[in-house]
């Protein structure tokens, strides 16, 4: 398989790319911040996904979706990365819908067609303290009769204030750090003795902290096997770390789009500052970063979609010079556009601090790399 | 099953049956590269076993033209080969200079008999190949070259001076670029190959930073040129260096790979020592060696995706500058790295435990790599003016 787009996964972008930049640009971000808005995202536009198929684009044909892959649900949120959509696509129609095939049918009936339908979101619930540390899974669920009691917090769940379902990853037995004993959990969002906090974070996305004061479930909520459930939670979080990363590709791709195409207009000293070599030097360096990341990025959604046993590791890359590149991208961007940047009128800034939220986003550059060195044992 | 699954599985059983053992251990010093040549020497017999019998099926130029001694093989199937060869840690056969730079400019600009006479010879490792492109007066400023080619009818008469020609004393050709024009800078400029026996040539060696001395400086005093040997038309030679010269690119940005080598991580430990854990015990050197790989192997996917972006012919034509500034870069980091983790080891400079300083020596040689073939503002400036599209001064 070649590195690069096929023909039909040419043609997919070529539909995305002109509806988001049409029904959701950077103005529709900021019409909604500016309207104090409490959702976090615009129900209609889900819809619309909805509509032209993408909330389908990982659930099989044989459940009503497109049965495609990362690379295309990467496409997808490439534009929204391009665009700063508010969005639960990547939340539900790759995290949720990959968590559901671990589901029972039950599971996958109650769930995927309303998720087709752009009706409801469903979020993952995993973070337990403000850096990720998903090895860490401190949340109880006891058993009660035949069923479970939560007893925990969870945060940085992005829509989970608004979600119609949560899959939560609890501990059922084991310590803290151990993998064996984790247990996936499907709950409703509406249930007793859930409270759900929404946050307002730095790019005016909204995100719960949740608070699980003994909430009830029963037996058939469990994703997979009780106990072992960090297998699933683990592919999960790859296909979530995939898709952020191609979503930080969008968001850095637009930044330094932004960027030269203002040292393309913006003249001092009587001439167009993109002919002083210092910003040419910054700019291509950066292209480069970008490009890097552009790369590694597809190769682990490639990876990812033939089931190949490196997908996992090509993910950790991906997220982390994902991350790395893009930062660099909406730094450099804000540096290079001098003091306009700064204002908030520009939309430059809105960039950087999306970046900075999606880098967080399960797991960051660091994080990432420690876990490639002790993969590979040093 | 399909062409291609034959194709890997014939291509597997091939090289488990022809790849001698001592050909699938990891390339430890410079001498263990074959290079070739009329005067070539072998540190090991298998070097040359394997060697000739990856000519004999022309896969030391997998994707060249089976007339010219290639392997005709597709690109679907040169990504097989290059994958099954990698999978059982063959190492090259052949990392001809030549091979990577002048084999594909002749394929595109050579006449048939240039192409007759001197691509099977390259594919066979029998000839050994180097530049003549720089000069005292033409750094970055290439286009600038000075060297004369004069029009004697049935010859050319050369006349001039060319630096860093890497290996000029051990090449048996040299390829040039020579000015046939005065006044036109960049379409004064002719490519021409020259024979290294040709009388009034010769070769001085330039020690470097590293103690080796890898190039030369070639002189040409009264050189004559037969007129075949002018590749392209006459003043058109900046076209062929110029596509040369992205080869030569895409062939440098290939050690920021560093294949076959022992993972930094790996080294580090065996110098720094580790914890109880097996973690590699400096926690700042650890996180930055984590950092490095990141990066290294972001950038295999990158050239991954360049290969084949390539064969399918829809690189953008500045790609080559964007890997070879990152793959060089990101190689004098390995090589700073290595350097860090390897103590007052790496430092040795004699020692038959070093081999001689071969490390020490390897790193200084990296610094060349974002200097040579276009240094990296060189680089930065392509990528700035033909992808970014930036305004010129």
């Amino acid at each position: 398989m070649p590195l690069f787009h096929t023909e039909d996964q040419a043609m997919l972008a070529d539909t995305v790319r002109p509806f988001l930049a049409e029904q959701a640009p950077v103005s529709h971000m900021r019409a909604l911040r500016d309207a104090d808005d409490r959702t976090g995202f615009s129900p209609e536009l889900w819809k619309r996904f909805a509509e032209l198929g993408l909330n389908g684009v990982l659930i099989d044909e044989a459940d009503g979706g497109l049965g495609l892959g990362h690379v295309e649900a990467g496409i997808v949120l490439e534009e929204i990365g391009r665009n700063l959509t508010p969005s639960p696509f990547l939340a539900t129609a790759v995290g949720a819908v990959t968590m559901l095939k671990a589901g029972s049918t039950a599971q996958r009936d109650a769930w995927l067609p309303p998720i087709l339908a752009g009706e409801a979101v469903g979020v993952l619930a995993v973070d337990e303290t403000a850096r990720h540390r998903p090895e860490r899974i401190a949340l109880q669920a006891h058993r009660v009769g035949n069923g479970f009691r939560l007893i925990g917090e969870k945060r940085f769940v992005t829509y989970g204030h608004v979600a119609d379902f949560l899959i939560v990853a609890a501990r059922t037995a084991g310590s803290c750090d151990e993998e064996l004993g984790v247990t996936l959990f499907l709950v409703e969002r509406n249930v007793a003795n859930l409270t759900a906090e929404a946050d307002r974070l730095t790019d005016a996305s909204l995100a719960a902290r949740l608070k699980f004061d003994g909430v009830e479930v029963l037996q058939e909520s469990i994703i997979g096997e009780i106990d072992c459930g960090f297998r699933s939670l683990t592919k999960t979080l790859s296909s979530l770390r995939a898709g952020a990363s191609a979503e930080m590709v969008g968001v850095g791709s637009a930044a330094l789009e932004m960027t030269v195409g203002y040292l393309r207009q913006r003249k001092q000293f009587g001439r167009l500052i993109g002919s002083f070599q210092a910003l040419q030097h910054r700019a291509a360096h950066l292209y480069a970063e970008m490009e890097v990341a552009r790369a590694c990025v597809l190769k682990a959604e490639q990876l990812l979609d033939c089931g190949d046993a490196g997908a996992e590791q090509a993910v950790m890359v991906a997220k982390a010079m994902s991350g790395m590149a893009s930062a660099l991208a909406v730094q450099e961007g804000i540096q290079m556009h001098g003091g306009i940047g700064m204002t908030d009128e520009y939309d430059i800034g809105f960039y950087m601090k999306r970046q900075r939220v999606l880098a967080e986003l399960f797991g960051d550059a660091d994080y990432h790399a420690n876990r490639l060195a002790t993969l590979a044992g040093y | 099953m399909s062409d291609l699954e034959t194709f890997r599985r014939e291509t597997q059983a091939w090289l488990e049956a022809n790849c001698p053992p001592e050909m699938r251990q990891p390339i430890r010093s410079e001498d263990d590269a074959v290079w070739g040549g009329r005067r070539a020497v072998y540190k090991d017999p298998a070097q040359k076993v394997w060697l000739d019998r990856m000519a004999e099926k022309g896969w030391t130029a997998p994707d060249w033209p089976k007339p010219y001694g290639g392997g005709g093989l597709s690109p679907e199937e040169a990504k097989i080969l290059r994958s099954e060869m990698s999978r059982l840690g063959c190492r090259t056969p052949l990392s001809s200079f030549g091979l990577y730079t002048l084999g594909p400019a002749l394929l595109k600009y050579g006449s048939e008999e240039q192409k007759l006479e001197h691509l099977p010879k390259l594919v066979r490792g029998e000839v050994l190949w180097c530049q003549g492109y720089s000069e005292p007066g033409a750094g970055s400023d290439l286009a600038s070259l000075a060297t004369r080619a004069e029009d004697k009818g049935d010859h050319f008469l050369v006349n001039g001076q060319k630096i860093w020609t890497s290996d000029a004393e051990k090449a048996d050709w040299i390829f040039c670029l020579v000015r046939t024009d005065t006044l036109s800078k960049h379409n004064g400029i002719s490519f021409l190959l020259i024979d290294m026996e040709t009388p009034g040539v010769s070769v001085k060696l330039i020690r470097l930073i590293s103690g080796y001395s890898p190039f030369c400086e070639t002189f040409l005093d009264n050189v004559k040129v037969p007129k075949k040997n002018l590749v392209g038309e006459l003043n058109k030679g900046w076209d062929v260096a110029k596509y040369l010269l992205s080869h030569e690119r895409e062939s440098l940005s290939g050690t920021g790979l560093g294949i076959g080598q022992l993972s930094l991580g790996e080294m580090a430990k065996r110098t720094v020592g580790t914890e109880a854990d097996g973690r590699l015990d400096d926690p700042v050197l650890r996180a930055r060696v984590a950092l490095f790989e990141v990066r290294a192997q972001a950038f295999m996917a990158m050239s991954e995706r360049f290969t084949d972006e390539l064969k399918h012919e829809r690189a953008h034509p500045a790609q080559p500058s964007v890997i070879k500034y990152f793959g060089t870069e990101l190689n004098k980091q390995r090589y700073e790295l290595m350097m860090d983790a390897g103590g007052s080891d790496a430092l040795e400079w004699e020692s038959e435990r070093s081999l001689g300083g071969a490390h020490a020596r390897a790193w200084l040689r990296t610094k060349a790599n974002s200097i040579e073939g276009g240094t990296s503002e060189v680089q930065l400036n392509i990528i700035a003016k033909r992808i970014l599209q930036l305004p010129g001064a």
